[in-house]
């Protein structure tokens, strides 16, 4: 750490004010979640019940997955263009092998966390941009997602599709799936020694380098984070839709990457928030249902879903205006 | 050749997407034992040209600076192509009033990300992102009110040849000329770079920062409009989704031609080659009949493989 403030004192004295205002990071999209929330048991007063949420929260583990997994890439300084594919990777095989193969297919899920890791090794030793890695191994993965399921359908265990109909007491399952990895990632991230180094290597690579840690090591075990997040994603997709489909996470991808710039994450790398990302993933799911709880016609929805974007966007850099650098 | 000569070929952005190119093409001409070498380059020059002239309004973006990028790109190549075809309704005195009308959208689109991304500071990835949303509704709603047929002169333009090459691949390729000039020799060229390289040093020179910046989000509207109207042209009609498989092929050419992510250095001539290398990669494995999947998984690992290759490609920044 003090090797890390010499190195840019400018740099870490702002980066320690954005850390030490964690709240205003994420405090935003706490609002307008709430509003959002509010707005949508203000229409539908019946959403406001366990069974309300529950079904209202249906496929927001997925979404809370994939921007997890979207942000551990970000807090190397990286962007994930393929986890969307990855997603739907994942989907393929647990539909579609897990039940009649199950050892083969264990093998596969962690052949492909491993290979996530192993992406993070090309990166850094080749020093390539991450943009453009990812973007390659997104065809990869709709690839060999088409080459496990050729066409949409499978046979998804019976355990995962009543895992996910669980009814546990007092707390839906979706709201559980959100804050369980919430709190999590925030542990690894925000209070372990080693998640010091790994927000390091997005803030500093010579920082952390000069500082005697592997930069190797953080990176791919970033991605290794971001590789079984993306696992936990397309199991859950699976066990809601109890199908498997190759191009289902195509618009994952962008929405991942909002999720967690709405939640206060910066594309420099080293600023993320596990809270404000699991926040703005909610964001992005709600948005959706609370436009056709409003009756918004659906060619509407994503002109709403882009401007909350903008607003959020807008509003954070006019309030944080005085902080930037 | 000397090894001298070798090394500084190697050392060209552009080479590796134009050997990959050559290489594809004659492993196609191979499996066909000599035959249909030409049609197969004609086949490639219409259907690239497309790509080649989004990817080229992509690479002044990035080439801008770290960070720089337009994922509105599908949006807008929807939206102009509904635009155009909107006022043409299938008839050629519509003609003027279609480019007029796309172009008119992209560039509002272009203009309306530069203010998003230098009024209101928001990341370029997500401000695109999100005024390609917005626009994404606007076509929805416009392609429900509209009739939309090309001109049939538009469609004549984009699929007849001129001794094997399409009229509108010959006029993309003035066009990039002029574009390498306009890079290599003007003011706006010149001062694109120099942002790119490094955006403090280009302002203490007297750079307009801001005016290079918009100017290169406005082109790259532009372009990617003028794209959406050929297209329209080409396939005979727009449709919702005809944009999907643009996005990533944008950012593809422009870094397998060799234009650095980082910013400050741009290869026309390389996501030229870019565009004909991943059209001839797609045809070579439908010769070879490979199935849907592994067809990805190719596509996918060779674009690693030429960037991993490509020294230009290295991250300066970091």
């Amino acid at each position: 750490m003090i090797a890390m403030s010499n190195q840019e004192p400018s740099a870490a004295s702002v980066g320690a004010t954005l850390n030490a205002l964690g709240v205003k990071q994420f405090g935003l999209s706490f609002i307008a979640l709430a509003l959002i929330l509010v707005i949508v048991f203000w229409l539908r007063p019946n959403v406001a019940s366990y069974n309300g949420l529950r079904l209202l929260l249906n496929l927001s583990p997925v979404l809370v997955f994939t921007a997890l997994a979207q942000m551990f890439v970000m807090t190397a300084g990286d962007i994930d263009l393929g986890i969307g594919p990855f997603v739907g990777l994942v989907n393929c095989i647990v539909a579609g092998l897990l039940n009649d193969q199950p050892a083969l297919a264990i093998l596969m899920l962690a052949g492909c966390a491993v290979a996530y890791s192993l992406m993070a090794a090309l990166i850094h030793w080749r020093q390539l941009p991450s943009i453009v890695v990812t973007l390659g191994s997104s065809f990869v993965w709709l690839g060999l997602a088409l080459m496990v399921l050729p066409l949409p359908g499978g046979n998804v265990p019976a355990w995962l599709t009543s895992f996910v109909r669980l009814h546990p007491p007092l707390v839906p399952l979706p709201i559980i799936l959100a804050l369980v990895p919430m709190v999590l990632a925030h542990l690894v991230l925000n209070k372990m020694s080693y998640g010091v180094v790994l927000r390091g290597i997005g803030g500093s690579l010579s920082a952390v380098e000069r500082a005697g840690r592997s930069t190797l090591k953080a990176r791919m075990t970033l991605y290794a984070l971001a590789g079984v997040c993306g696992l936990l994603a397309g199991t859950c997709l699976a066990g809601v839709t109890t199908t498997g489909d190759a191009n289902v996470g195509r618009g994952l991808t962008l929405l991942s990457i909002g999720a967690v710039i709405i939640g206060g994450g910066e594309f420099v790398g080293g600023i993320v928030s596990p809270i404000g990302t699991v926040l703005g993933a909610l964001i992005m799911q709600l948005s959706g249902s609370l436009l056709s709880f409003a009756s918004v016609a659906p060619a509407w929805q994503y002109s709403v879903q882009g401007g909350i974007l903008l607003v959020i966007l807008a509003l954070r850099v006019v309030s944080w205006r005085r902080l930037r650098p | 050749m000397n090894a001298l000569g070798i090394s500084r070929l190697l050392a060209q952005p552009w080479f590796y997407a134009s050997a990959g190119a050559i290489l594809v093409w004659l492993v196609i001409v191979g499996h066909s034992q000599g035959a249909g070498g030409g049609a197969v380059i004609s086949a490639a020059l219409n259907y690239s040209v497309f790509f080649a002239v989004v990817g080229l309004g992509q690479m002044l973006v990035m080439a801008s600076g770290a960070g720089n990028i337009d994922l509105s790109i599908p949006a807008n190549i929807t939206l102009a192509a509904y635009l155009s075809t909107g006022q043409m309704v299938g008839s050629d005195s519509g003609l003027v009033a279609g480019f007029v009308a796309g172009l008119a959208g992209g560039i509002a689109i272009g203009a309306a990300n530069a203010l998003l991304i230098l009024a209101f500071r928001i990341p370029p990835m997500v401000a695109t992102l999100a005024s390609g949303l917005v626009v994404e509704s606007f076509t929805f709603v416009y392609s429900r009110i509209s009739v939309a047929k090309p001109s049939p002169l538009l469609a004549d333009f984009t699929t007849e040849r001129f001794a094997g090459v399409p009229y509108v691949t010959l006029a993309a390729i003035f066009a990039s000329v002029a574009l390498i000039v306009v890079l290599r020799r003007s003011l706006f060229g010149r001062s694109l770079f120099a942002c790119g390289q490094n955006e403090t040093a280009a302002w203490l020179s007297g750079v307009n920062v801001r005016r290079t910046r918009v100017a290169a989000y406005v082109l790259c509207g532009a372009f990617t409009s003028l794209a959406g109207i050929l297209f329209a042209g080409f396939t005979g009609g727009p449709s919702l989704n005809m944009g999907s498989e643009f996005l990533l092929s944008s950012i593809a050419v422009v870094v397998i031609g060799g234009t650095n992510v980082a910013g400050g250095q741009a290869s026309v001539l390389g996501t030229w080659s870019a565009s004909l290398f991943l059209f001839l990669l797609l045809s070579m494995l439908n010769v070879l009949q490979v199935g849907p999947g592994l067809r990805n998984v190719i596509t996918g690992v060779l674009i690693i493989a030429v960037l991993a290759l490509n020294k230009t490609n290295r991250m300066q920044l970091v």
